[in-house]
C-alpha cells in the first residue's frame, strides 16, 4: 500500500505538517477559522518528534500487523478494505484508550473534543495526497509504495485473523 | 551603555488578524527575530535582528508576515546616504573591518543593460528552434592552430584526423556553476550543484574547499580548484575532477585571500580540507609560489604532469585594470581556459570596501581579453569563461557575443536554491540552508529539490538562448562567440563602445 515515508534528514522542524493536519481535521478546513474560531480547538493527527537538530513528523504507520486492531473492544478500529489504512470509527469508539496503550509508535492521541474518542491519522482519504505530505516545504514526507519494504512485510509470517 | 545607533534595515510587519500563533516563524528564524510570548499568546518580532532573508515570509502558512524596508532614514543626502551613515556608525561601534557576502551591490553602470541584441528581418531568415536543430554544445579547452587530415583526397569517409586534440570539456549548454567551496556553502548545496551539473551535462566547481567523499561520484562533472591555501588538494582529488582550475583571484575580493572561521571547520570540513577541526582556514592573498607568469607556468605544468596531460588546466582571475595582458600571459603559460570574474562576482565573506570598490565589470573584461587574444593570434589556445553578475539568459548571450566561450553562474544558482541575496553569508546563519554549516539549517536544503530547481533554471535559460539565437538567424552557439555585430550599445560613451568593440544602436553593419 501507499505509505507515508519520513526522511528525517530533510525535516526542518517547522511543524507545517502539524498545522495543516489540524486544519484538515477542523470543521471549517480554513486555517484562520480553524485556529481562531473553533472551540474546542481542532487537533492535529500527527506528532512531531524533536531532539537536538533531529526532527521528524510521525503519523500512524498503518501497520500490517496492527496491535490497535486487536486491542479495540468495540471494533471501532478497523482496516479500510480499499486502501489498507487503519481507521477509527468515532461513532463506535467509546474512548477506552486501549489502542493508545498498545500503539508502539505513540501516534494515537486522546481527542480533545467533548466526546471521548481516540484520534488518529486517516491518511486524508479522499485527498489526492495526505495534507502533511502535500504541505511539507522540504519534501521530508513522501507518499509512496516501497516495493522492497512491502515485500518484506508480505514475507513475514501471516497474521492470524 | 551607549545607545545602539544603527538603524534596523527592515521592519517586520505582522497582521495580527491573520497570525494564528503557530510559531513556524519562531522555529525557523536563525536570527531569533520572532519570539512567542505565552502570557499574551502573541508572537513579537524584533526588527533590529532581521536580515531580510524572507524565510519566515515564505513559510508563514497564513501570509501574516511581510518584511519591509525600514523607510525611517536620516535627512535625504545624495552624498551622505543612509548606507554611508550606517557603515560609519557600525564601525564606530565595533572598530573592525566591515564584512559582507554576495557580490558588489553598488549602482555602477551595468553594461549588460546598455547592450541590445540583433534579430533577422526580411534579408536573412530567422530560425525557429522548436522546428529546427539548434546547437548549444560547447567545448572548453585548447583548440589546435591547424588541423592535419590524411587521406582526404580519396574519399571523405577515409579521412583521418592527424592532429592530436588537447583534452576538452564537453558542455551541453554554455553555462557552468562557479566555484563555491564546501565550507562557504553547505554539503547539501554542493550536492545540489553536483547533481544538477550531471543531469544538465555541465560542470560545477569545488572552490578551494576540497572534495567531500560523497561528491567523488560526480567527478566527471566537477572542476576541481587549486587555490592559494591548497586545501584538500591531493592526488585523488586532482584525478577525480574533469578539469583543474588554479584560482588566482575572485571578483568579489581581488587581491584578498580567504578566511573560513574556525567555528565553521567541523569534523567533515576538517577531513575534506585536511586541516585540524576548529582551526581557521586561511587562504593567503597570493599563491606563495607564484610571483610571475613563469611561476604560474610551472604550476600549470606540474598539475598537467600530475594528471598525465589528460585534463584541461585553467586559471581563474579577478577582472582588474590590467586584465588583458594578464590573460595573455596566462594563455602563453599554457592554460587551457581562462576564467574571468567581474566586479559583481559573489563571495561567502569579504570586506565590504573591497567587494564594492575593487575590480572591473565583466562585460569590459571579456571584451578586452577576447580582443587582445585575437590580436595576438592566440585566442584558439584557450577558452574564456566569464563570470560575475550573470543574471539571465540575455546576459549569457551578451557575454558570449562579447567573446566568452561559456559563463559561470554562482549567485544565480544560489537564488535558484532559495537565496534571497540578503548578503549575510558570512554570519553562517543562512536560513535557506545554503551558506551555513549549522545542522539545524543545512537540512533545510533538500538536494533533490535543489538539483531539480537548478536543472529547471538551466533548461529555461537554454531554451531562451536558443530563441535568441534563432532570432538572429544563428543555429549554433559557436557562431555567436565574439560575434559583436549582433550587439549594439544604447546610451554608452564612445570610449565604452570602443572597449566593448560594439557599434552604437542605430548604426548599420
Amino acid at each position: 500500500m501507499k505509505r507515508i515515508y519520513i526522511r528525517e534528514e530533510y525535516c526542518m522542524g517547522c511543524r507545517l505538517c502539524e498545522i495543516h493536519c489540524l486544519v484538515q481535521h477542523s470543521k471549517s478546513k480554513e486555517i484562520i477559522k480553524a485556529y481562531k474560531g473553533e472551540y474546542p480547538k481542532p487537533q492535529p493527527r500527527l506528532i512531531v518528534e524533536e531532539k537536538g537538530h533531529l526532527s521528524f513528523a510521525l503519523q500512524c504507520r498503518h501497520c500490517e500487523d496492527a496491535p490497535c486492531l486487536g486491542a479495540c473492544i468495540t471494533g471501532a478500529m478497523h482496516r479500510d478494505k480499499d486502501t489498507g489504512a487503519i481507521l477509527c470509527d468515532e461513532n463506535k469508539c467509546v474512548g477506552c484508550w486501549m489502542c493508545i496503550m498498545v500503539c508502539p509508535f505513540g501516534v494515537i492521541l486522546r481527542s480533545r473534543d467533548a466526546k471521548k474518542v481516540a484520534s488518529k491519522c486517516d491518511l486524508c482519504l479522499g485527498e489526492e495526497v495526505p495534507i502533511c505530505v502535500k504541505n511539507c516545504p522540504n519534501e521530508a514526507l513522501l507518499l509512496q509504495v516501497d516495493e522492497k519494504a512491502e515485500k518484506e512485510i508480505k514475507e513475514e509470517e501471516p497474521i492470524e485473523e | 551603555m551607549a545607545k545602539p545607533k544603527v538603524f534596523s534595515e527592515f521592519i517586520v510587519e505582522r497582521d495580527e488578524e491573520k497570525c494564528i500563533t503557530c510559531q513556524v516563524c519562531c522555529r525557523m528564524c536563525a536570527n531569533d527575530v520572532h519570539i512567542y510570548d505565552s502570557e499574551t499568546d502573541k508572537v513579537n518580532s524584533d526588527s533590529t535582528k532581521c536580515v531580510g532573508c524572507h524565510f519566515c515570509e515564505t513559510v508563514c502558512p497564513t501570509q501574516a508576515i511581510v518584511i519591509r524596508r525600514n523607510l525611517s532614514e536620516p535627512k535625504i543626502n545624495a552624498h551622505w546616504t543612509q548606507r554611508v551613515v550606517t557603515e560609519i556608525t557600525k564601525q564606530a561601534e565595533t572598530g573592525g573591518v566591515l564584512l559582507t557576502g554576495m557580490g558588489c551591490d553598488k549602482p555602477y553602470l551595468s553594461y549588460f543593460d546598455h547592450i541590445v541584441l540583433n534579430a533577422s528581418q526580411v534579408t536573412n531568415p530567422s530560425i525557429d528552434p522548436l522546428r529546427e536543430p539548434m546547437e548549444l554544445r560547447t567545448f572548453l579547452g585548447r583548440k589546435p592552430d591547424r588541423l592535419q587530415i590524411t587521406n582526404y583526397k580519396l574519399q571523405i569517409t577515409d579521412a583521418k584526423l592527424q592532429t592530436e586534440i588537447a583534452p576538452q570539456l564537453k558542455l551541453e549548454t554554455p553555462i557552468l556553476f562557479s566555484a563555491m567551496s564546501y565550507g562557504s556553502i553547505s554539503l547539501n548545496a554542493c550536492m545540489s550543484l553536483a547533481r544538477a551539473a550531471r543531469e544538465a551535462g555541465t560542470f560545477y566547481n569545488t572552490g578551494e574547499g576540497g572534495l567531500h567523499k560523497n561528491l567523488y561520484d560526480y567527478g566527471k562533472n566537477t572542476i576541481v580548484q587549486v587555490a592559494s591555501g591548497r586545501f584538500g588538494v591531493h592526488k585523488e582529488y586532482l584525478e577525480a575532477g574533469a578539469a583543474i582550475e588554479i584560482k588566482i583571484g575572485q571578483g568579489a575580493k581581488p587581491g584578498i585571500g580567504g578566511h573560513l572561521p574556525g567555528e565553521k571547520v567541523t569534523e567533515e570540513i576538517s577531513s575534506t580540507r585536511m586541516i585540524p577541526v576548529g582551526t581557521d582556514a586561511l587562504s593567503p592573498a597570493p599563491h606563495h609560489d607564484i610571483y610571475s607568469i613563469e611561476d604560474l607556468k610551472q604550476l600549470i605544468f606540474a598539475l598537467k604532469e600530475a594528471t598525465r596531460y589528460k585534463k584541461p588546466v585553467g586559471v581563474k582571475i579577478a577582472a582588474v585594470h590590467n586584465v588583458a595582458p594578464i590573460a595573455s600571459g596566462i594563455v602563453r603559460a599554457g592554460a587551457d581556459f581562462v576564467a574571468l570574474d567581474g566586479v559583481r562576482g559573489g563571495t561567502g565573506a569579504a570586506p565590504t570596501v573591497i567587494r564594492d570598490n575593487v575590480g572591473i565589470p565583466i562585460e569590459l573584461a571579456v571584451a578586452v581579453v577576447d580582443q587582445r587574444l585575437r590580436e595576438e593570434g592566440i585566442r584558439n589556445q584557450a577558452s574564456i569563461i566569464a563570470g560575475g553578475g550573470i543574471r539571465n539568459s540575455a546576459d549569457v548571450v551578451k557575454a558570449i557575443a562579447l567573446g566568452a566561450d561559456a559563463v559561470y553562474i554562482g549567485t544565480a544558482a544560489l537564488v535558484a536554491l532559495g537565496c534571497h541575496v540578503c548578503q549575510k553569508c558570512y554570519t553562517g546563519k543562512c536560513n535557506w540552508g545554503i551558506a551555513t554549516q549549522d545542522p539545524y539549517l543545512t537540512k533545510r536544503l533538500n538536494p533533490e529539490i535543489g538539483a531539480r530547481r537548478l536543472v529547471n533554471l538551466l533548461r529555461g535559460w537554454s531554451m531562451e538562448i536558443k530563441e535568441m539565437l534563432g532570432g538572429m538567424g544563428i543555429n549554433a552557439i559557436e557562431s555567436l562567440r565574439g560575434n559583436r555585430e549582433q550587439l549594439r550599445g544604447v546610451g554608452l560613451s564612445d570610449t565604452d563602445l570602443k572597449l566593448l568593440g560594439i557599434k552604437p544602436a542605430g548604426e548599420a553593419w
